[in-house]
């Protein structure tokens, strides 16, 4: 304050009484943003440390290598554990990766680097709008197209019913990381000499990669949780299964039919089942983040 | 310019029999018909004129349906510097990127007229514009290596996608485009590190490395030192120089002692018309618009 008088008498005046009012009603301002903002944050951090916390205690309690290693014991007796659920949430998050991933990746492809006028905006509002459905109408979908032409519930239908769930949370995110490839890049490639798909291929892609894959471990974590597109798809299972064809057991309907139980064991088991889930959801978001820094760092 | 026949062979740099290797070949007698005098005429003037490696016939470019350049009649001379000048705004950077078919990219953008390069117009039908812009090469105002390679792997990249060299040679090439940006000294022992990590200066060089590589005919350079420190436009302008002996530069430039610095042909456009094209030496003592006079004495622009 006392630099501003020094140079005019109208810096003095300023100085003397306007500006440290204005200041000290602007930091209280301040103080008070800065605050709420904080308050903000606790409130959106608490719960989910709760439920992590509580998660925690409870779902490690249950585990144990059976819990990995054994089927589900008839009720009544103590142990067993959820392999078929855990084996087939894999076969069914694998297979929707399989299925959600490269459509994901295409039409974001297409939306950002060819994608021009009416139809590219149609699609745009279709993956809006498909991003919006509620998962148990994809669930009836793909019961609709797989379930009932099949007329059995099955791991195929299960897997395309996470798979449509995954496109569009594949290709909003991969279509704004290859937005934000600077023009200028693909004009260097063009100015090579190279046609355009050489450009996406080997210039945008790699420049957008860690984006991408962040965006696409996100989408299979999102998938991975899903309950209610299984219920009316890949339903459940009681025994270990592989099959396709077949229903197949996963943790989130695991979880859902066994913490609706009368039973204190098959609760305790779900807990564990939840918080396997949680950590498998955990552990993919923090390998991405590894395996996306370290190869960023390779690269410098 | 009307050199026809020989002129293709002229700008592609095969030499061209002298005045004495042409009246020598004449066996007919000391009395050279009309024929033999009108090649000999035409190559003579080939010599000492201006042998277009690029040439523009009324060139119209347009964004939607504004027209930017209005009709642009140029022939950029062989193997020499033509510097582009004119206030911001004036169409040079499009005049460029008509020149490489980098315009057209552009939505909305469109071009009229003929470019010629030798005596190719590279806007008819069956011109293939991603292999005009092969021998064509490129520099932009912003350095812009490809952020996820290697130095080496920057210049090495087009060479790979355009299949130029076999791999064993891939390194030696590498090396030979690096030297001739004169930014091998500077990173033969970091090829591997990414590119990124070389300053403002080098980074542009590695650009106009990459465009050498891949030994295209002719190099646009955007303001290719507006955005580099004083000394790494020394560099530049100090390569430039040395380019002249094989390559047609041409340089779109802010700074008009670069332009008489590096040039020896100069082109002065005014909101999308050229307005006079000279040897530089010409256009900055002697221009003949008052235009271009008030442009270089500073009185507007
Ligand atoms: N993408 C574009 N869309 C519409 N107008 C443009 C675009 N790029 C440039 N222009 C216009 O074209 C004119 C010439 O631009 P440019 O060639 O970049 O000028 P210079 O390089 O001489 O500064 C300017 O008036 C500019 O506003
Ligand atoms: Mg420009």
């Amino acid at each position: 304050m006392k630099d501003v008088s020094v140079f005019t008498p109208a810096g003095r005046l300023l100085s003397s009484g306007l500006v440290s009012a204005v200041y000290r009603r602007r930091r209280l301002m301040d103080l008070l943003m800065t605050g709420l903002a904080g308050l903000a944050v606790l409130v959106a951090v608490v719960p989910l440390f709760s439920i992590l916390i509580s998660v925690a205690i409870r779902g490690l309690s249950a585990l144990n290598l059976d819990f990995f290693t054994k089927m589900p014991v008839p009720i009544g007796e103590t142990g067993g554990g959820v392999l078929n659920a855990i084996v087939g949430s894999g076969i069914l998050v694998g297979l929707g990766t399989l299925i959600g991933l490269p459509i994901g990746l295409l039409s974001a492809i297409y939306l950002a680097e060819y994608g021009r006028g009416r139809l590219a905006d149609t699609i745009r509002l279709f993956t809006e709008v498909m991003s919006g459905v509620p998962s148990i109408v994809v669930g009836i979908f793909a019961y609709a197209i797989v379930v009932r032409p099949l007329h059995h519930f099955s791991a195929l239908a299960g897997g395309v019913a996470l798979g449509i769930l995954m496109i569009p949370v594949v290709t909003r995110t991969a279509e704004e990381m290859i937005r934000m490839v600077p023009q200028s890049l693909r004009e260097a490639g063009l100015a090579l000499g190279l046609p355009r798909w050489r450009v996406t291929v080997s210039i945008v892609l790699p420049s957008a990669a860690s984006g991408i894959v962040t965006g696409a471990m996100l989408a299979v974590a999102r998938i991975a949780g899903e309950t209610a597109p299984l219920l009316f798809t890949a339903l459940n299972n009681a025994f270990f299964s592989t099959s396709l064809l077949r229903p197949i057991a996963s943790l989130p309907v695991q979880i859902y039919t066994y913490a609706t139980s009368p039973y204190e064991e098959l609760h305790r088991i779900a807990w564990g089942a939840v918080f396997v889930l949680v950590m498998m959801v955990l552990i993919t978001n923090l390998l991405t983040r590894l395996a996306v820094r370290s190869g960023y760092e390779m690269k410098r | 310019m009307s050199v026809s026949g020989s002129e293709s062979a002229l700008w592609r740099g095969r030499s061209v029999p002298s005045f004495r290797e042409t009246a020598a070949s004449n066996t007919r007698g000391v009395v050279p018909t009309r024929d033999e005098i009108a090649v000999e005429l035409a190559v003579a003037r080939a010599r000492t004129a201006v042998v277009p490696a690029l040439t523009t016939y009324d060139l119209r470019a347009y964004y939607g349906s504004t027209e930017i350049l209005h009709g642009v009649n140029l022939a950029f001379p062989y193997r020499q510097v033509t510097a582009i000048i004119g206030p911001s705004g004036c169409g040079k950077s499009t005049l460029l990127r008509c020149l490489n078919r980098m315009h057209e990219l552009t939505p909305g953008a469109s071009v009229k007229g003929r470019v010629l390069l030798g005596n190719q117009d590279i806007y008819a039908p069956d011109v293939d514009p991603v292999a005009l812009r092969r021998k064509i090469g490129m520099v932009f105002q912003r350095p812009n290596p490809f952020p996820t390679m290697s130095i080496f792997d920057n210049v090495a990249a087009a060479l790979r996608w355009h299949r130029v060299v076999r791999r064993h040679e891939l390194a030696d090439r590498v090396e030979q485009a690096l030297r001739m940006a004169a930014l091998w000294d500077e990173v033969k022992d970091r090829l591997h590190e990414n590119a990124l990590g070389l300053s403002g200066g080098q980074q542009q060089r590695l650009c106009i490395a990459r465009a050498l590589a891949i030994e295209p005919e002719i190099l646009l350079m955007d303001e290719p030192a507006s955005a580099l420190d004083p000394i790494s436009t020394g560099h530049i302008e100090e390569l430039i120089v040395q380019l002249r002996s094989r390559y047609t530069v041409l340089i779109v430039t802010h700074n008009m002692q670069q332009a008489a610095r590096i040039s020896d042909y100069t082109a002065f456009m005014l909101m999308g018309e050229l307005i006079e094209f000279s040897p530089t030496a010409t256009l900055f003592t002697n221009p003949s618009d008052s235009r271009t006079e008030a442009y270089v004495t500073g009185r507007f622009g």
